[in-house]
């Protein structure tokens, strides 16, 4: 087997790595360590970032890494711990499927993406294609986590993972978006999250919980 | 193999029967350093076993024969997979006549046989360990065939002497589905060995045990080889963990005496290393509740599966 150039195992690596970080927060219990995965995803994903741009000589993608290393690491934690603690919710995630589960879904969806991205990667001539598959099962498992989560909160953090993979795919397939493109999507998020904090104190002080359940119901009775 | 090949290849598999207790008794020698107790030395094991050697045996009303020969069994077991694996040297006594799964239908056997021993005597202790054993022991054995198809996969072999060939041979490269592997794989070592935080090997708790609940009625002889397969099965799990993932300084009888002394103090000095590391993980973390083991290896399973999945994208 010809060993590849060690920024591509580089590469590789953390795109394992962001995989293992969506089933270690798909499997977490605690809302404080999920906001942590997510910041450890974070950093993962801008290091692959970094990494790409090195092999492929794409400067854009130094400042996309830059850019997702002070906003998925520092920024966007440090909100969610406050939310966290002013909202006074560190202990409750109620997962709606038991834990092994959960976990073997994943699995199943895991399968799909990878089968999924095989002709797309195909087509792609990025060092990175091979990864594309990785992204994709990311984005499927932060729905996943989206799905299984009952809680406001543990469902906005399945929303940013999701920006990851997404994040994590254009990186891989196609060098990273357009700057501009990037740089909005990163506003997006940040201010996606600060109207989502304002919505959980609502929630909240309509129906005394953090459960959306309660959401569903169209009328009072 | 030569007979010259073959005798060494013996003197490696009857030393590792024999330093076995040792293992167990470095393990225990750590965690009560890590406890601020002086500990009892690391020759225990071996006072304990010629304690039991030298006592009567007394087996329980109704016991049927299954009682008496499961420590037979359990030990031969395996001694057997100790000739299998590549412990001490590249080329072990059995090498060629036994892979990867069939080691994983060895250690069934055993387990098989210590569940129904602790069963046939008919204690509410004996069968609830043998539940709980077997509960264990069927969500671990999915998760450590899994480990061995990722290695498999990389070596395109399941025979642990090649796999052990290729991997220490190979040019220096990340494998993303072995580092997972890895873990999944020191997950199985310790719910398999009964090592915290599955079970507790140093404890007679009634309601938390699972190992011991199977052997409360032994005694003796009986016990001392019971005790001696389960020191011998915690070396034979370190040793398949240091073949896979730590392969390097191995070497096959062919290199001459002096490299095959080397690459014992080395397999030593490595065991050495799994244990310390072990004894620090034990004291460092708490028992699971019982309901919780099925999680866990779930989580060792899926490590696994995602080894291999990995491997199929990445290639490596």
């Amino acid at each position: 087997m010809p060993t590849l150039p060690w920024a591509s195992q580089l590469i590789h690596l953390a795109a394992a790595v962001l995989l293992l970080t969506s089933f270690a927060m798909l499997s977490q219990r605690r809302i404080e360590s999920l906001v942590n995965l997510y910041a450890w995803q974070g950093a993962v994903l801008s290091l692959a970032t970094a990494a790409v741009a090195y092999t492929s000589g794409q400067h854009h993608l130094y400042i996309s890494a830059a850019l997702s290393l002070v906003l998925k690491v520092i920024v966007l934690p440090w909100i969610l711990h406050q939310l966290i603690r002013r909202l006074d919710v560190r202990w409750d995630t109620e997962p709606l499927l038991n834990i092994p589960t959960t976990m073997l879904a994943g699995i199943m969806l895991v399968v799909f993406a990878f089968a999924l991205s095989q002709p797309i990667a195909a087509l792609s001539t990025s060092i990175a294609r091979s990864t594309l598959g990785i992204a994709m099962a990311v984005v499927m498992l932060s729905f996943l986590m989206m799905i299984t989560r009952r809680k406001a909160v543990s469902q906005v953090i399945g929303f940013l993972a999701m920006e990851n993979g997404l994040f994590f795919a254009a990186a891989s397939a196609t060098h990273g978006m357009p700057m501009i493109v990037e740089l909005g999507v990163a506003l997006d998020v940040l201010v996606g999250t600060l109207i989502l904090g304002v919505f959980f104190f609502q929630i909240r002080e309509q129906f005394d919980s953090l459960d959306l359940q309660h959401l569903e119901k169209l009328k009072e009775d | 193999m030569t007979a010259g090949q073959a005798l060494i290849a013996l003197t490696q598999a009857v030393l590792a029967i024999a330093v076995a207790p040792l293992l167990v008794g470095w393990v225990d020698q750590c965690r009560a350093w890590l406890q601020n107790r002086r500990g009892a030395g690391v020759l225990q094991p071996y006072r304990t076993l010629r304690k039991l050697f030298h006592k009567d045996a007394v087996v329980a009303d109704g016991a049927s024969w299954l009682f008496r020969a499961s420590p037979y069994v359990q030990l031969g077991a395996m001694a057997l997979a100790a000739a299998i694996i590549p412990i001490f040297g590249s080329q072990p006594l059995l090498a060629t006549s036994a892979d990867t799964i069939a080691l994983v239908g060895l250690f069934a056997v055993a387990r098989v046989f210590v569940a129904l021993a602790g069963m046939d005597i008919g204690t509410a202790f004996g069968s609830m360990g043998a539940r709980r054993e077997m509960l264990i022991g069927f969500l671990s054995e999915p998760a450590l065939l899994m480990v061995f198809f990722t290695a498999s996969l990389l070596a395109q072999s399941t025979m642990l002497p090649t796999i052990v060939d290729t991997l220490a041979h190979q040019e220096l490269a990340i494998h993303p589905s072995l580092a997972f592997a890895a873990v999944a794989f020191a997950m199985v070592l310790l719910a398999e060995n009964a090592r915290i935080p599955i079970d507790n090997p140093s404890t007679h708790l009634e309601l938390t045990m699972i190992h011991e609940a199977m052997v409360l009625e032994y005694s003796a002889r009986h016990l001392a080889l019971i005790e001696w397969s389960s020191a011998l099965k915690l070396l034979n799990f370190a040793a398949i963990g240091l073949a896979i993932f730590v392969p390097w300084g191995l070497p096959s009888p062919s290199e001459g005496l002096l490299a095959v002394l080397g690459g014992v103090a080395l397999s030593a000095l490595k065991l050495g290393v799994v244990g310390a590391v072990l004894a620090v993980f034990e004291t460092l973390s708490a028992k699971l509740r019982i309901f919780r083991a099925p999680e866990f290896l779930a989580t060792a399973f899926l490590l696994a599966v995602l080894g291999l999945l990995v491997h199929q994208l990445l290639g490596g």
